[in-house]
């Protein structure tokens, strides 16, 4: 523990020891408020998730609720949906991450360099990431990606592609494609931190001692990077996982479930569907998922944390 | 020191003048990642700027098969846009906003304090704690908080949010403003005991002039958060509390129709968080990362 606590920390740990007790709750008390919140408005929740997924309930039907067991979650397992839909949030969601990462290093290494502008082009760079994103997918959805008047089409025409209903033949991709054109600046501002951390004078050295660009980049930047991509595939992962608005507005899951991630199948069978004990225990299976995810994540926010604090 | 909040800027960041000899292959080189840099500037902005183009047309220029890029703009659709009740949703967003930051910063920043410059004990576990938070899918708490906000008659009341977006924003904001906190120089903090100066004293002319930047950073950040938050909004208000973004649902019903329309309210809805973004954009890695990268 003490390796990652700051300096600052042990320092001041070593002199408040005399006075523990009393002290000790002066100190800990400015930390309890936002604690206490926390604990109450997010750990409840999901408390209640795990009881309610247990339950046989549907909103409909006023004091329809009993106990069943363990019933929910045979019958989710047991759902074809379920598992399309499973299968949907993993593709968008290693697909899109993936893709955005390669493009965010691409656009990185160019930012990294000099040249005219650099400033309004990074700005306009990270642009999609504001934009707020139920905007966004509408955007993306009409004047973008529309059969007849999307602008997309009208560029690929002397193609041949003409009217290729986007949303209709690969809503999936479509999704993608605007979570992709979100995300990218994200991965490409972590990426860039990587890039301008990295000490120039060692990069500069190897240029003289007569190293190709391309073997300086594997040898040198790309494990040098490798810290910051690493969090930026499991922070972008957590953050898609839970990826509503896209779905939500440009295909609605559709046609069918092609494109419905969890999130939004979970949604629906709530909402919808009125079913909450199914919905429920959806609820709880990706709350596992996303533990597994998180556990890689919560290891290495604090490995780069402890690192750039060493660095400071 | 105090300076390394500021020099959170790349372009200051990067030795410039340790790099007298610029070869001119070098500088060649550079004219065409220029060039290369400009066009996929363009190209990834390109989306938004569609937007706003049209939102300046009529209805008819937009229903064209050939894009029209010359016509002359009409400021109609905008009129629509505000004619159309826009703004209740827009009062709805800017309170839940403007009110769920302030409490973020209210209970975050003694939060933080405590966790980095008068430690706790299990600061660690603090601190993975609420970062753990984070982690967990909304989708999964939505149901008992949809059936306690309509138990407790809070469904469709703008306070539901402000709870919903406080509790959503603060992890974020108590690793933001601790890594704010861990840059006050130690020298400084000790110099004011030393002198005997109240914890009062202490905070308030030596902390916060050093963290006042990060705090307005953390701030924005905050801000674009709950401004563009929708699964909440749409999930348990109705009418009366709804926020931008759900305004923004009705067009996916009457589709295919109004892009013109569509667009303006679009642009309407993005344009304080894009130029809040724009201020903010050196902070947005270290409040995206929680404060791991700077």
């Amino acid at each position: 523990m003490t390796a990652i606590a700051p300096p600052v920390a042990s320092a001041q740990r070593v002199r408040a020891r005399p006075d523990r007790g009393r002290q000790g709750w002066v100190r800990r008390a400015p930390l309890l408020p936002a604690l206490i919140f926390t604990i109450i408005v997010t750990q409840l929740p999901f408390l209640l998730t795990l009881w309610y997924s247990l339950q046989s309930w549907s909103l409909v039907r006023p004091g329809s609720e009993h106990f069943v067991g363990f019933a929910n979650y045979v019958a989710v397992f047991q759902d074809s949906q379920f598992w399309t839909t499973a299968l949907n949030t993993v593709i968008m969601t290693v697909g899109s991450v993936l893709i955005a990462m390669l493009l965010g290093i691409g656009l990185a290494l160019i930012l990294d360099r000099k040249f005219i502008g650099r400033g309004i082009v990074r700005t306009l760079l990270i642009t999609p990431f504001l934009v707020m994103p139920v905007a966004a997918a509408l955007t993306w959805k009409t004047v973008m990606l529309d059969p007849t008047y999307g602008i997309v089409n009208w560029v690929l025409r002397p193609l041949g592609i003409g009217q290729f209903d986007w949303i209709g033949q690969v809503p999936l991709l479509s999704v993608m494609i605007e979570m992709i054109w979100q995300w990218t600046p994200f991965m490409m501002l972590l990426v860039l931190a990587g890039l301008q951390s990295q000490p120039k004078d060692i990069v500069e050295a190897a240029g003289v001692d007569g190293a190709k660009p391309l073997g300086i980049f594997r040898e040198l930047t790309l494990p040098h990077l490798r810290r910051y991509i690493e969090l930026g595939f499991v922070l972008g992962a957590i953050y898609l996982i839970n990826e509503f608005d896209a779905v939500y507005m440009m295909t609605q899951g559709g046609p069918g479930i092609s494109s419905a991630n969890l999130p939004f199948y979970i949604y629906q069978r709530a909402f919808l569907g009125f079913e909450v004990g199914q919905a429920a225990a959806m609820g709880v299976i990706v709350v596992v998922m996303t533990i597994i995810v998180a556990t890689f994540a919560l290891r290495l926010i604090f490995k780069s944390f402890s690192g750039t604090e060493q660095a400071a | 020191m105090m300076a390394r909040s500021i020099t959170a800027d790349p372009e200051l960041t990067t030795p410039a003048p340790k790099r007298p000899a610029v070869r001119p292959k070098r500088r060649r080189n550079n004219t065409w990642v220029g060039i290369l840099g400009w066009l996929l500037g363009i190209l990834f902005f390109f989306p938004v700027l569609w937007m706003v183009i049209t939102s300046f047309k009529t209805e008819a220029q937009t229903y064209t098969s050939t894009p029209s890029i010359v016509f002359s703009p009409t400021l109609e659709q905008y009129k629509t846009v505000f004619d159309s009740g826009i703004w209740p949703y827009f009062a709805n967003s800017a309170f839940a906003t403007i009110v769920s930051t302030f409490f973020v910063l209210l209970l975050a920043t003694p939060c933080a304090f405590a966790l980095s410059l008068r430690p706790v004990k299990k600061t660690r576990d603090v601190l993975f704690f609420f970062i753990s938070t984070k982690m967990l899918p909304i989708v999964a708490a939505i149901i008992p908080i949809y059936i306690a906000a309509r138990d407790l008659h809070m469904l469709d009341n703008i306070f539901t949010l402000v709870i919903l977006y406080t509790a959503m924003n603060l992890p974020i904001a108590v690793w933001m403003m601790r890594s704010f906190f861990l840059e006050v120089p130690g020298e400084l903090l000790e110099a004011a005991e030393m002198d005997g100066a109240p914890l009062r004293r202490t905070v308030t002319e030596v902390i916060l002039p050093v963290v006042a930047p990060g705090l307005a950073a953390t701030a924005l950040i905050c801000c674009i958060f709950a401004w563009n938050e929708f699964f909440f909004a749409v999930n348990l208000t109705a009418t009366q509390a709804a926020t931008v973004p759900v305004f923004l649902v009705g067009f996916i019903s009457s589709e295919g129709l109004y892009f013109a329309q569509l667009c303006a309210a679009a642009t309407v809805a993005t344009l304080p968080v894009i130029l809040a973004g724009w201020v903010a954009q050196r902070q947005l890695v270290r409040g995206l990362s929680f404060g791991a990268i700077k």
